[in-house]
């Protein structure tokens, strides 16, 4: 046995300087706490609370019994690509070839890699809203890049500016990065919104990184797909999934689409990192996108009444909060209790057993907002409700 | 927007007009009401609580398919011995069904011995009745679109993001 114990300093030369530079989850705390704990209502967990429609996991058990258990095509099964490309077409107008201009992957996250990685070289900027997703700064960082923040707030309803955007371009600048319908602040944007980001990316010759994965999760608006916009084509990565429509979260299982060059380019990465996704997974895609229509009609029409619920319940509370018309977030202000998000998250937490998710885990404008994700039972809504206005009432300055 | 209540209900009755309201975004007046109304027009039959009987000692239901076949009456067809057959509060279901027989009852009865006691008692001897199959279940995997055991809770972990 070595005498040397594995202490702080042999521990930095064991971990890479690019690791460490990931921050560590905030969030983790909490999760360890709840982990222990009786009766806790979570209104943290970032996924749909429905089990994948029968019919499209019976697709993969069938699949799996006639022995489709070896690797896909690097690019995915053609079937599942072509199916794809359809519902590009019919959902958005836009056209893309499924031999070569679309990849599937392991989830959307796989794919954010993969584009981060095939475009940035060492100290490349990526231009991105702040809050925004947890994984967004970091796989910028893991790709040697820089992420550049734009702050957006509740009086813009979350919607980044594209002036904003423009406003922190430099020499190093390479892409934008956003993604709508956003976690964690159920924004949504305007087409014309989308339409100035476009103009802003065109003419400082950018790449746009549009991550979709909530596209199908609006409420009473119609969702703009990025890359449906007049002339951004040929500079947009566009990633989208299955997890978050069709409650598929577990089966890891997304796509990128892009023009030839880009998606050639994610592809050689994605053949020595992943091989293919997950070969059931793109089974049950495949049914998905076939016959999953109804069923993502009919769970966007209940999330919808939770919405309704939750926002209507938290303004009545006391903690303002803004109309998300997307995904299945509602993103309050809690500075009316006077502690910062992660104090406020950690004290609902222990002493009214309610999870939510510090804003400021998504970002420094995400202090001040916890995320409450409404993916939960009315029933558990109205509890967390009740419970968090007793919170509220008795903190309140 | 009276689809939207239904649907609503249908899945939990005791949602309240008010938390209709908000879901739906109508006032509370309007939601009472459509619902109301629903109601008058039998739209709305009843509120009812599906209750798996089996998870409590000593109660447990027996049920039973039976198929009947029927001689048809003259003008009324099958739905006068149907409305005859549907008084019995025994009948938990009845339908006209396609196939080898014509209706299928579906009785819900203490033990065997009493729902057999409705097929030779009662079911028998309804004019028309031309003969019974019965059938008792074995076990109730799912009801009333529930299902009874392991259909419980959501299998989520812990996770974040």
């Amino acid at each position: 046995m070595s005498a040397k114990e594995p202490g702080q300093t042999q521990k930095h030369k064991i971990i890479s300087d690019r690791a460490n530079q990931l921050s560590p989850s905030g969030i983790r705390k909490f999760f360890d706490l709840l982990a222990n704990m009786d009766g806790v209502i979570s209104l943290g967990v970032g996924e749909p609370d429905y089990a994948t429609p029968w019919h499209i996991s019976e697709a993969a058990v069938k699949s799996l019994e006639k022995g489709y258990t070896m690797y896909t095509s690097n690019s995915g099964m053609p079937e599942l690509r072509e199916e794809t490309a359809k519902h590009l077409k019919e959902k958005y107008n836009i056209e893309y070839d499924p031999y070569g201009e679309i990849l599937m992957t392991v989830g959307v996250s796989e794919a954010l890699d993969l584009a981060m990685r095939a475009i940035i070289n060492p100290g490349d900027e990526v231009i991105m809203p702040d809050p925004h997703y947890v994984a967004y700064d970091s796989c910028v960082i893991l790709a040697g890049g820089k992420p550049v923040m734009v702050p957006t707030n509740q009086k813009n309803n979350f919607e980044v500016e594209a002036k904003d955007i423009e406003a922190r371009i430099t020499k190093k600048t390479k892409a934008i990065l956003i993604g709508y319908p956003a976690n964690p602040t159920g924004a949504v944007m305007e087409k014309q919104k989308l339409l100035d980001i476009a103009g802003v990316a065109r003419r400082h010759h950018l790449t746009v990184i549009s991550d979709e994965i909530y596209a199908r999760l609006t409420y009473g608006v119609e969702h703009t797909c990025f890359a449906s916009l007049p002339g951004v084509r040929e500079n947009t990565i566009l990633l989208g999934g299955f997890s978050k429509a069709y409650a598929m979260t577990g089966w890891r299982i997304g796509y990128a689409v892009a023009p030839k060059e880009i998606i050639a380019a994610m592809t050689k990465i994605h053949q020595y990192t992943i091989m293919s996704a997950p070969t059931p997974a793109q089974v049950a895609a495949i049914e998905a996108l076939k016959t999953g229509e109804p069923d993502v009609v009919e769970m966007v029409e209940d999330y919808n009444r939770r919405r309704k619920v939750i926002v209507k319940g938290l303004n009545d509370i006391g903690l303002p909060c803004f109309e998300p018309k997307g995904a299945f977030y509602a993103f309050p202000s809690i500075k009316v209790t006077g502690m910062n998000s992660e104090e406020f998250s950690e004290r609902l937490l222990t002493e009214e057993k309610v999870a939510v998710v510090p804003g400021s885990a998504f970002g420094e404008c995400g202090e001040g907002y916890v995320r409450c994700c409404y993916a939960t039972s009315l029933a558990e809504i109205e509890e967390a409700l009740t419970r968090m206005g007793r919170f509220v009432k008795k903190y309140k300055k | 927007m009276l689809k939207d209540i239904l649907k609503i209900l249908e899945n939990d009755a005791r949602t309240t007009d008010k938390q209709i309201a908000t879901m739906t975004g109508m006032p509370v007046a309007e939601v009472n009401k459509v619902i109301k109304q629903a109601e008058k027009e039998r739209i709305i039959l009843k509120y009812k609580t599906v209750v798996n009987w089996d998870r409590l000692e000593g109660d447990e239901q027996v049920w039973a398919l039976i198929e009947v076949k029927v001689k048809p009456e003259p003008e009324v067809g099958f739905d006068s011995i149907a409305g005859r057959i549907a008084l019995f509060e025994q009948v938990r279901s009845l339908f006209l069904a396609s196939g080898t027989y014509d209706l299928l009852v579906v009785v819900v009865g203490k033990s065997e011995h009493k729902v057999a006691d409705f097929v030779s008692q009662n079911l028998a001897h309804i004019e028309g009745v031309q003969g019974t199959v019965t059938h008792f279940v074995l076990k109730r995997y799912k009801d009333d679109g529930e299902i009874l055991e392991g259909g419980e809770g959501v299998k989520r972990q812990p996770v974040i993001l």
